[in-house]
């Protein structure tokens, strides 16, 4: 970085390959770094809250690069919209860890020296130190220190005499702590790093009376580990026998309000019989070592469509996207076999059908008292057989016509449960045969989980040893003059923040000269 | 039923800011009087009349008995505290116990008001987000409180009852919501665990900051630089501020990481995974890295001092944001304020 300096001013030593490693290595574990990196890492996390992130708010993302295409290009390029995986953010945090790492290690090993060193040689002078207090004793200084290395022993100090003197140090612990915190912070990240390769989150949309098994095919979306293989799906089925939301219904501030969702399922894991239990938000459910999470809930009308002929050609249920508090949803059905055209159908779905002053229809409250669901049709080519993905929950109206709804001369069909009602132009018609429920769930399957927990346990531990630990070394030194009276000195130091240090110096010097007293007296 | 408890507990929560509006307003008084006792000192000082009574030293003697409370007696270092100090600390000046008085009677309400909507609510009250700023700031005070009977920090006390009325102010004005039910994702034992436990170590973060910008006040005067408030010579020196800071800062930093692994072990029961970098997540994490720095800066040469104080300020700063502006405005899973 440095210009390179010229003869006549310092004369530096040559680095080697070996030299420079040496340096960077030296400077990359350097505390000033350390922090560096930590408060660096502090700032990065910022815009990974500012900026909607595709792991934790993907729809966020797409709205915005919808609505604004050129920032979000530039945010592409620093992969914002992955902040926590991007390369900067690793770097910083990898880096951070190899500090650490470089630091971790000397420090164990001084540390294992220190435990088995003896304490440090009594300074000559302890009036220098911390909380240099004396006593006097008509006890001989032999007598004097043999008490005081036991008062020591018994306050957890390890002692060594020094002539007329002891030496002691204790809360090696301290250390210890502080090397477990940053050792279990390591091995959380390397946990995290390698335990969640192994594992999967698959989501799935259930509708009650369903069942679906845990198959990768049986998924609506599957995140993979980087070391996810098939053998990781245990062999089970889930049926969901029914959904029971409870909503409020005393409260007049909180009226519909959700109190309490219960998933009612029957789980049959390979070669065993199938039993039943409950998710409930707060309470997943356990399958061996996967979970099975309640993550939202909704409606699903079963419509059934008949061609001109009667012909029964789609009668199944459609989850259908909640909009608002009361279960207001958006339904979009896609049937592209079965009529002369291909049809989409829009819907809305009002749980308990109310009317705004506009005429609107709203949802008042959401359990189901008294359901509409209405459907805009369109034909055309729904776009379905170029091979290209397309999102169920949304209708590409691009190259579709509206054949009822606001913009034709059809009216938009109106639906409640049993209703049947003709398509226009004669295309068949169209049942609301009746309305389910849905259960959206999460199976995520981690095995990073309990070493995580693990390691964070330990954080805590090294962590609370580390700040609250004392670690000091004390010195006893008494002299007996020629009158036969004995001096002892006290005096100590403090190895890290150490509040009491002085406290317990007195404490100790008053409980030794009590305890000399005794001795003496009897 | 729940009607009568809410109106108790904002009649109770409206008296407490009435109170500490009191307690706030002395408080401020005592610290005038500071200033004029420090310059009547140093005037005295020049005039010839060697004062004995200089509040200055009156204060640092009384904070080093303090630290050494158990052994003062016995000590021999830095001579006994002299007679005059004793006297001064066995009769704070009025101002200061009228105004420690205050904001005991106003705390004593504020947790009746927290307790009040508890009852209303059945449940425990910190919810929403005007819950939160009830219990936060009654939890606060009472570290403030608390801590005295460790460590005179009365002089923070403009600081802390201030800061609990600004709190208290927005929270009953914007952040009011009625009682509801607790919605599924919430009726957890984490619940009560996860908060109290970031609520508690948001008081004792409070105080670390208030003795941080003290601390900062405080080394630039030392330094020689001109700092209008004279009543900085009755407080302790910067460093002894750097360490009181400190200590209280590890105690919320314990909580902080606890608060931490909690709300990811909850976040795994109610949403699947115990980490997923919600806005929420990610600014508890930039707060604990933060004072993670903290801790480090005063090992590190170069960042003790006034550097490792702007990172506690700064630390705090991030709490009150991540309380306020994350809560209100950024788009996440923690969405309970109820508004």
């Amino acid at each position: 970085m440095d210009a390179p300096v010229p003869q006549s001013k310092i004369q530096q030593p040559k680095l080697g390959l070996v030299g420079y490693g040496r340096f960077f290595w030296r400077q990359l574990t350097s505390m000033r770094t350390a922090l560096f990196l930590l408060l660096l890492l502090a700032v990065a996390a910022i815009p990974g809250s500012l900026v909607p992130q595709v792991s934790s708010d993907p729809n966020g993302v797409i709205a915005y690069r919808r609505n604004a295409p050129d920032t979000a290009a530039v945010l592409d390029f620093f992969q914002v919209f992955n902040t926590y995986t991007s390369v900067w953010f690793s770097a910083i945090y990898l880096l951070l860890f190899i500090s650490l790492i470089g630091c971790v290690i000397p420090r164990t090993k001084h540390h294992f020296d220190a435990l088995r060193a003896r304490p440090p040689k009594t300074p000559a002078r302890l009036s220098r130190l911390e909380g240099f207090t004396t006593r006097t004793t008509h006890a001989d200084a032999e007598t004097a220190i043999d008490t005081a290395r036991r008062l020591l022993r018994s306050q957890r100090f390890r002692t060594e005499l020094y002539g007329s003197s002891v030496s002691a140090e204790r809360g090696y612990l301290r250390e210890t702590g502080n090397l477990v915190f940053h050792t279990a912070l390591i091995g959380v990240l390397v946990a995290v790093g390698l335990g969640g390769g192994f594992g999967y989150v698959g989501q799935r949309v259930v509708v009650e009376g369903y069942a679906f098994s845990n198959s990768l095919a049986s998924y609506d979306s599957f995140n993979p580990g980087r070391f996810f293989a098939d053998d990781a799906l245990e062999p089970f089925t889930i049926a969901l026998d029914s959904f029971v939301p409870v909503y409020e219904q005393e409260n007049r501030q909180a009226i519909g309000q959700p109190v309490d969702y219960t998933a009612n399922v029957t789980t049959t894991m390979r070669g065993a019989s199938s039993e039943t239990a409950k998710i409930k938000v707060n309470a997943p459910l356990s399958l061996g070592g996967t979970n099975v999470y309640l993550l939202g809930n909704g409606y699903a009308p079963v419509l059934t469509v008949r061609d001109a002929d009667e012909k029964v050609i789609w009668s199944q249920p459609t989850a259908c996207l909640p909009f608002d508090a009361n279960l207001g949803s958006t339904c979009v059905i896609k049937i592209p076999d079965g009529l002369e055209q291909q049809i989409g159908l829009l819907g809305f779905l009002y749980p308990t059908t109310g009317t705004l002053s506009t005429g609107a229809l709203v949802s008042v409250y959401p359990d189901l008292i008294s359901p509409t669901l209405t459907l805009e049709v369109y034909e055309g080519d729904l776009g379905l057989d170029n091979g290209q993905g397309t999102n169920a929950y949304a209708l590409n109206t691009d190259s579709l016509e509206q054949i009822a709804g606001r913009t034709s001369d059809a009216d938009t069909i109106k639906l409640t449960p049993g209703d049947r009602t003709e398509l226009p132009n004669g295309l068949g018609s169209v049942e609301l045969a009746s309305i389910p429920r849905f259960a959206s769930l999460d199976v995520h399957h981690d095995p990073s989980q309990l070493p995580v927990l693990i390691f964070a346990i330990l954080v805590v531990v090294g962590l609370i040893t580390s700040l609250f630990v004392p670690r000091r070394r004390m010195w006893v030194s008494a002299k007996t003059d020629t009158s036969g009276t004995t001096t002892i000195e006290y005096a100590a130091l403090a190895r890290g923040d150490d509040p009491n240090l002085e406290a317990a110096v007195a404490d100790f010097a008053e409980k030794h000269s009590q305890q000399l007293t005794v001795r003496v007296d009897s | 039923m729940t009607e009568t408890f809410v109106s108790y507990s904002l009649i109770a929560v409206y008296s407490a800011m009435a109170i500490y509006t009191l307690a706030f307003v002395l408080f401020a008084v005592d610290l005038a009087r500071r200033s004029a006792e420090s310059s009547d000192a140093a005037a005295a000082e020049e005039t010839g009349l060697s004062s004995s009574s200089a509040s200055a030293t009156t204060m640092m003697a009384a904070a080093a008995a303090n630290s050494s409370a158990a052994g003062a007696g016995t000590l021999t270092k830095n001579g006994a505290p002299s007679a005059g100090s004793e006297a001064a600390r066995s009769t704070p000046p009025k101002y200061l116990r009228l105004a420690m008085a205050m904001t005991v009677i106003a705390w004593v309400l504020h947790v009746s008001a927290v307790i009040f909507r508890g009852v209303a609510a059945g449940r425990v009250p910190w919810a929403n987000m005007f819950e939160f700023t009830l219990t936060a700031t009654a939890l606060i005070v009472g570290v403030f409180l608390v801590v005295q009977f460790w460590q005179d920090l009365r002089f923070l006390g403009s600081f802390i009852t201030g800061f609990a009325l600004i709190a208290l102010g927005v929270g009953t004005s914007s952040f009011y919501v009625d009682v509801v039910p607790l919605p599924p994702a919430l009726q957890s034992a984490w619940l009560v665990i996860h908060v109290f436990v970031a609520s508690l170590s948001t008081g004792f973060f409070a105080l670390a900051a208030g003795l941080s910008i003290v601390q900062l006040l405080q080394a630039r005067r030392e330094a020689g630089k001109a700092v209008k408030l004279r009543f900085l010579d009755t407080l302790p020196p910067a460093d002894r501020l750097e360490t009181l800071a400190y200590r209280l800062t590890v105690v919320g930093f314990v909580m902080w990481t606890f608060t931490l692994i909690a709300g990811a072990v909850w976040a795994e029961r109610a949403w699947g995974r115990y980490w997923g970098w919600d806005t929420k997540e990610v600014w508890t994490f930039i707060i604990w890295t933060i004072y993670a720095g903290y801790i480090h800066a005063r090992a590190t040469r170069g960042w003790r001092g006034s550097r490792s104080a702007w990172l506690a300020i700064i630390g705090f700063a991030a709490i009150v944001f991540n309380f306020t502006v994350v809560n209100l405005f950024f788009k996440g899973l923690h969405a309970y304020s109820g508004l």
